[in-house]
């Protein structure tokens, strides 16, 4: 199989969809010739032309809530919000339109929009270009939203997502886009809800999101060397989330980490570890763990920002530490 | 006067007594405590959407508002859904689940009220976009009020709109408040002045005079089916009562002699009535006769509502997503 960047694997889900589908079309700031300032989508405008690749004026407001019309009268818009950040600016158009729409009209109208957004720090871009929040958004019921940890996540995903009548999100790892990784030359999706066992281990759990899929794998090597035999998952999708394969995974090894790069406090790690605290309690051995990005806002330094996000070796020492009993009441 | 035309100027007339009518009876319902909620009166404001609507398809999209009874009349919608809409009943337009401030009939093409204020231009001028990228020549009209004019939404969609001029209308109902602040003590400059810096034409009008507001709008709509859109209009109107029911004692921001000289002197419906007898499109008693009907539609519908069944729990967790059945189950 060919190795792609996840890059690639998204510019080429979106050209097949748009290929596809004419109704489909791409909506945001510098999309066209510039191609974004990631260079994810260069080629399309070439292909597509300016009606469906549509340059915006720096107006997140406007555009996400023109493209909830155009979903909900027969197009299909896949809306670049260049930085995840700007997530901040859109959120009425994306949680109380986009997310509430099927609801509010007992099931009438729908709004199949795609929204592509990032996450990940560590990029030296400081507090307002770093942020990880997808908790925001798979907080408002309505909303799928989904995770890609590799090259091929992010375009089986982006395909669903794309012919998914819902609104959707997809937070891509900004640091992975020139990651390659084997994606399949003929078509594939990758469908919302089901959980990927990366590595299979019987010791401890490793749940991970994004690019923390990469982390926990790394985790996973280190505590190899010493005898521990660590199980990754990738649950690809949080909204819907595959809670039977997190949960039987948890009763299986009856220990649990779960890493995201979301803050630590109110996030993912806290709502999958609540849910496996409610459904495999008498499984466990030691308390489910949770390990987000510190509650800073993120720092600018390369000294002050590493320490904030979990690493394979911070996972590793923790994982040490359920194992040996000693962290029975988590510190 | 051609027959087809009377039967138009008949049918606003009967449009915009069905919205006073069916408004009155919010109002009882309100009153009389059977309505779970409470909601904002269009009464007064009829002329706004029956000129405009009836200058539309049934393909057309519109965008209403938290003020959305009159838009949803209007647009094509019928008694009997709305009224137990309002109650929150299972036969409802959105099964109960949206209530007075998301009202609509979606298969009219009412895209939603929407209870954030200014919340649908986006959702209006998205309308216009697919209108124009699947090759349809669809028109949207997005309504709001003279308060929605300070979002900055409205900003960063009209000038996109005229940017790649898309058909839509921007139709501003300027009933001179903003809840319970005159709007002149809130907004900067005049109103069409902003629609016209990007480029827009823009049109003030007297939104109490049915016939010159469905005049522009038939106008404005056909050169929007043209690809000249967008357009912009100021609709000068009043609502008769308070910002929402149970605003009754409002004389801190507006006078009983301003609310009076509304009533008396520009009221649309008598308007357009009094014209209807003098240029001999329809007798007093014909008139009276279409009254007398719709009160007793509107009643009728009312008796339905509240003998209807609300939806049934197991209904809170459907809709939330298009494939799941029970987003909880
Ligand atoms: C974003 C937002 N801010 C405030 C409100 C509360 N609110 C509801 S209606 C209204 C006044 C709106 O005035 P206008 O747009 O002129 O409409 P009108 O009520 O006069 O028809 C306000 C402030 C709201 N619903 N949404
Ligand atoms: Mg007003």
């Amino acid at each position: 199989m060919r190795n792609i960047t996840l890059s690639q694997a998204v510019n080429e889900a979106l050209a097949e969809e748009m290929r596809r589908d004419e109704s489909v079309f791409i909506i945001g700031e510098d999309v066209a010739e510039a191609g974004t300032p990631f260079k994810v989508l260069s080629g399309l405008v070439e292909e597509f032309g300016t009606e469906r690749v549509v340059d915006t004026p720096i107006a997140e407001p406007g555009f996400m809530g023109l493209a909830v019309g155009a979903a909900m009268t027969g197009a299909r818009p896949v809306v670049d919000l260049m930085f995840g950040d700007f997530i901040f600016l859109i959120m009425d158009q994306l949680c109380n339109q986009a997310a509430k729409t099927h609801y509010m009209s007992g099931g009438k109208l729908n709004v199949p929009l795609v929204l592509r957004t990032n996450l990940g720090a560590t990029r030296r871009s400081a507090a307002q270009h770093s942020q990880s929040l997808h908790a925001l958004v798979a907080h408002i019921p309505g909303l799928k939203v989904a995770l890609p940890s590799s090259a091929y996540e992010a375009k089986g995903l982006m395909k669903t997502a794309i012919r998914d009548n819902n609104p959707v999100v997809i937070f891509e790892d900004k640091l992975m886009y020139n990651d390659k990784a084997p994606v399949p030359e003929d078509e594939f999706l990758i469908p919302f809800g089901e959980a990927n066992i990366k590595r299979e281990g019987h010791d401890i759990t490793l749940i991970g999101t994004s690019s923390m899929v990469q982390v926990c794998e790394k985790a996973a090597e280190i505590l190899e060397q010493e005898g521990i035999s660590a199980e990754v998952i990738d649950p690809r999708t949080i909204v819907p989330l595959d809670e039977k394969t997190l949960i039987e995974s948890a009763k299986k090894t009856s220990r649990v980490i779960v890493v995201d790069e979301g803050h630590q406090s109110f996030g993912i790690t806290g709502e999958i570890a609540g849910r496996i605290n409610e459904k495999a309690f008498y499984h466990l051995d030691a308390p489910v763990l949770r390990m987000g990005a510190m509650d800073v806002p993120v720092p600018f330094s390369p000294a002050l920002e590493d320490i904030t996000v979990p690493t394979p070796e911070a996972v590793a020492a923790n994982a040490r530490l359920l194992m040996s009993g000693e962290m029975i009441h988590a510190a | 006067m051609t027959n087809t035309n009377a039967e138009d100027y008949l049918r606003m007339y009967r449009q915009m007594v069905r919205i006073r009518t069916f408004e009155d009876n919010a109002n009882q319902l309100y009153l009389s405590a059977k309505m779970p909620g409470l909601t904002h009166m269009y009464s007064g404001e009829e002329a706004v959407a029956v000129g405009i609507c009836e200058a539309l398809r049934t393909t057309d999209k519109i965008t209403s508002t938290h003020r959305g009874h009159g838009h949803c009349v209007a647009k094509g919608a019928d008694f009997k859904e709305m009224f137990c809409e309002l109650l929150g009943k299972e036969e409802g337009y959105c099964r109960g689940k949206g209530g007075s401030m998301h009202i609509a009939d979606q298969s009219n093409g009412n895209l939603g009220a929407n209870a954030i204020v200014g919340g649908s231009m986006g959702i209006a001028t998205g309308a216009a976009f697919t209108s124009k990228l699947l090759g349809k020549d669809d028109v949207a009209v997005c309504f709001f009020g003279d308060g929605a004019t300070a979002q900055g939404l409205m900003y960063e969609v009209m000038n996109m709109a005229a940017l790649w001029k898309l058909p839509v209308i921007y139709a501003c109902e300027n009933n001179g408040y903003s809840e319970y602040t005159r709007t002149d003590e809130i907004a900067a400059g005049s109103i069409t002045a902003r629609a016209e810096a990007f480029g827009m034409e823009a049109f003030q009008i007297d939104g109490q005079d049915v016939l010159a507001v469905n005049e522009l709008s038939q106008r404005l709509i056909a050169r929007c089916r043209k690809g000249e859109g967008p357009f912009f209009i100021e609709l000068m109107t009043y609502r008769y009562h308070g910002h929402h029911v149970g605003d009754i004692n409002r004389e801190y921001y507006r006078s009983k002699a301003e609310e009076k000289d509304w009533r008396e002197n520009r009221d649309p419906i008598t308007r357009f009535r009094s014209w209807l007898v003098e240029e001999g499109i329809a007798s007093e008693e014909e008139i009276e006769a279409m009254n007398a009907e719709i009160k007793t539609d509107a009643a009728a519908a009312v008796e339905y509502a509240l003998a209807a069944k609300y939806p049934d729990a197991s209904e809170v967790d459907m809709h939330v997503f298009t494939d799941v059945e029970h987003a909880l189950a």
